[in-house]
């Protein structure tokens, strides 16, 4: 059944949709417009006059040992972000969904890291990780463990991956959960009278039925390690020790808001909105073509 | 093939009783019928049997193995769902063949077993296919076929047939009367619907609020109910059921209106004793002498009509009568019941009287 909404104005469908049209000329499409601007320009130190230059700033840009190695931190970074969020996720859907008492105080637990703002979940983890007032920071040191994050690259890597993982680990929770609770009951029973433990149950039968929900949170979570986790770096290491946590975004930030070039960090821009189109789009074809299982 | 024995089972859900106590021994080979109202408890007893609800007491025995402590794929039962349960992300063939390969059956014999169940279910065309591309009728058979490779000792059916229309399920009943006769495999049938049970079982196990009411074949269940409940739920339309008292001298009983019914063998113990009585509206048949009625409503059915009259006291009376009608609405009518019609039932237990 369809719907239609009808208005009796011809202008309040204009007005009602101009709020949502004026931020996002305001926020994305002048902001974007003006990075591929600035991408093929060179500015003066000053930033008085400019120049147009082709493709000099992406040239300069790709061909830089130091873009590679921060891309190559990137995908270590997404990777490794994506799975632990994904794989801690589906552990704690299977776990909430086979538990009946108790379940909605679990799912509410589980989802306030979500509304946590990054800078604020950077301080707990702090609180947690910092080798002198850390708790686990401190636990490790008494152990005789080296842990200091601020100056092993390795170490603060993995702590912005478990900080970054753990907010969005809610996220992810929710549609799993979603996803399992859609599989009837008796379609499991089905298969566990067929012979099927509860390994080969969820490999089998659970697994490929939430196919469709893993894909689409494979995209968000890829897209949230590349693009929404600049307030955890910046709070917690500020891309450090060295350009050890330096991810692709933080480094637009860091060549162009500190380093004040703006042609180099405007290309970077550029490339990384290729990269999330690209991710879009393959969103969008895979949601278009999912398989409906009814 | 083998016995399943149901020996003094409950279940508790918390404080509530869900069954309270049931005994049956199932036939190897025999066809049971689970036959109750919504909510009596058919499906937690069947859902015992195959091992996806806990037992809270007594045993449960399949082959002479008690199986209270096995979990369902040791059990080697089938069972068929009321939503088929089908898996929805594979083809009918993987669906059928499922179980199988998590049995260890090499690749040929799934592969023969699985296209004789789809011969015999006529399933052949759609084995490529998913379950949505199935109609519920095909849906259904694929949930029966699943079943059927699995050679188990036990079948067991959860109301697989209330999802289909009225006429695909006079239909599949058919086909599963066929398959059982061919198969001999021991089943057992959980139903709200009559029609299936009388037509279906072997025997029928008539439950009610957790106990059982009755255990009996469907004519012995039809002819000598053993409560009121089963009175009322079997046959349609139901009993008609009236108060009496029987006479002084144990030979007949008195009821309200004045009429005196003749007890087919006097019943001295029982003098002056309330009773309700039982009569079908199949065995009411015009008289000389009998009820007065004033008929109230006609349904003509075709082949029979049902009479609605309504007694002096303000009672409802039900008669039923071959062919079409021959009385009209708001008509006065005497109707008596036949010989050896009668069913007398306890007033305060509701249990039949012998
Ligand atoms: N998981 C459960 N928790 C609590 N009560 C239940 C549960 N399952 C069934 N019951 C109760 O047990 C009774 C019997 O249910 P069920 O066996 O499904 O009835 P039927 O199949 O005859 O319609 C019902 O009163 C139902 O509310
Ligand atoms: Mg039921």
């Amino acid at each position: 059944m369809q719907r239609r909404v009808t208005f009796d104005s011809r202008l309040l469908p204009y007005l009602l949709l101009a709020p949502q049209v004026a931020v996002t000329l305001v926020f994305f499409i002048w902001p974007a417009a003006n990075a591929i601007w600035q991408s093929v320009h060179l500015q003066d130190a000053f930033g008085i006059r400019s120049e147009f230059v082709w493709f000099e700033n992406f040239t300069h840009v790709l061909g830089d040992p130091n873009y590679l190695d921060t891309l190559k931190t990137t995908v270590i970074f997404s990777v490794a972000v994506t799975v632990l969020a994904m794989g801690v996720a589906l552990l704690l859907a299977v776990l909430a969904d086979s538990k009946i008492k108790g379940a909605s105080a679990y799912k509410t637990l589980l989802i306030w890291p979500y509304a946590l703002a990054p800078a604020v979940a950077a301080v707990l983890w702090m609180f947690i990780f910092n080798p002198d007032i850390g708790s686990f920071g401190r636990a490790l040191r008494a152990l005789g463990f080296d842990w200091d994050y601020r100056l092993n690259g390795g170490q603060a890597l993995l702590m912005v991956i478990l900080a970054a993982s753990w907010k969005q680990v809610s996220y992810n929770f929710i549609f799993f959960l979603a996803g399992l609770q859609a599989i009837p009951r008796s379609v499991m029973e089905a298969a566990s009278i067929d012979g099927a433990g509860p390994v080969r149950r969820f490999w089998t039968i659970t697994f490929p039925l939430l196919s469709p929900t893993t894909f689409f949170l494979l995209v968000v979570d890829m897209v949230y390690a590349f693009f929404e986790t600049f307030g955890t770096i910046h709070a917690l290491t500020q891309g450090g020790p060295g350009k050890a946590t330096e991810t692709l975004i933080f480094r637009v930030y860091q060549d162009g808001v500190v380093n004040n070039d703006l042609g180099g960090s405007s290309a970077q821009s550029v490339i990384l909105m290729v990269i999330v189109i690209a991710l879009t789009a393959v969103q969008f074809r895979f949601v278009e073509r999912k398989v409906h299982y009814s | 093939m083998a016995t399943v024995e149901i020996r003094n089972v409950r279940k508790s859900y918390g404080p509530v009783e869900a069954i309270k106590g049931i005994d049956i021994a199932i036939q190897d080979g025999e066809f049971l019928v689970l036959l109750g109202p919504s909510g009596c408890g058919k499906s937690t007893l069947l859902r015992m049997v195959a091992g996806l609800e806990g037992i809270t007491g007594g045993e449960i025995a399949i082959g002479g193995r008690v199986v209270n402590h096995l979990d369902p794929k040791d059990r080697d039962i089938a069972m068929v769902f009321q939503n088929y349960a089908l898996y929805p992300h594979m083809t009918v063939f993987d669906n059928m063949a499922y179980g199988l390969k998590i049995r260890g059956i090499p690749k040929a014999e799934i592969r023969a077993r699985v296209d004789k169940a789809a011969n015999i279910l006529e399933l052949g065309r759609f084995l490529d296919r998913r379950p949505s591309q199935l109609s519920g009728g095909q849906r259904q058979r694929v949930a029966m076929g699943r079943a059927i490779v699995r050679e188990p000792a036990a079948f067991l059916f959860d109301e697989p047939l209330s999802n289909l229309d009225a006429k695909l399920r006079t239909q599949m009943r058919v086909e599963i009367k066929r398959l059982q006769d061919r198969l001999g495999i021991t089943s057992l049938y959980v139903t709200h619907d009559q029609v299936e049970a009388m037509t279906l079982a072997d025997r029928i196990l008539v439950m009610n609020h957790g106990v059982a009411e009755q255990i009996g074949t469907p004519l012995e269940v039809y002819q000598r109910p053993a409560s009121l409940f089963v009175a009322g739920f079997i046959g349609s339309p139901p009993m008609n059921v009236l108060d009496g008292r029987i006479d002084d001298r144990g030979e007949a009983v008195l009821l309200p209106g004045g009429q005196r019914l003749p007890l087919p063998r006097p019943r001295a113990t029982d003098a002056g004793r309330p009773v309700k009585l039982g009569i079908r509206p199949e065995h009411m048949a015009v008289a000389a002498d009998g009820f007065s009625i004033e008929i109230e409503l006609v349904e003509a059915l075709g082949a029979d009509t049902v009479v609605y009259g309504r007694l002096p006291d303000g009672e409802t009376l039900l008669v039923r009568m071959a062919g079409i009608p021959t009385v009209r609405e708001r008509d006065r009518l005497t109707v008596a019941p036949q010989d050896g019609a009668l069913h007398l039932f306890d007033a305060v237990t509701g249990r039949r009287m012998e």
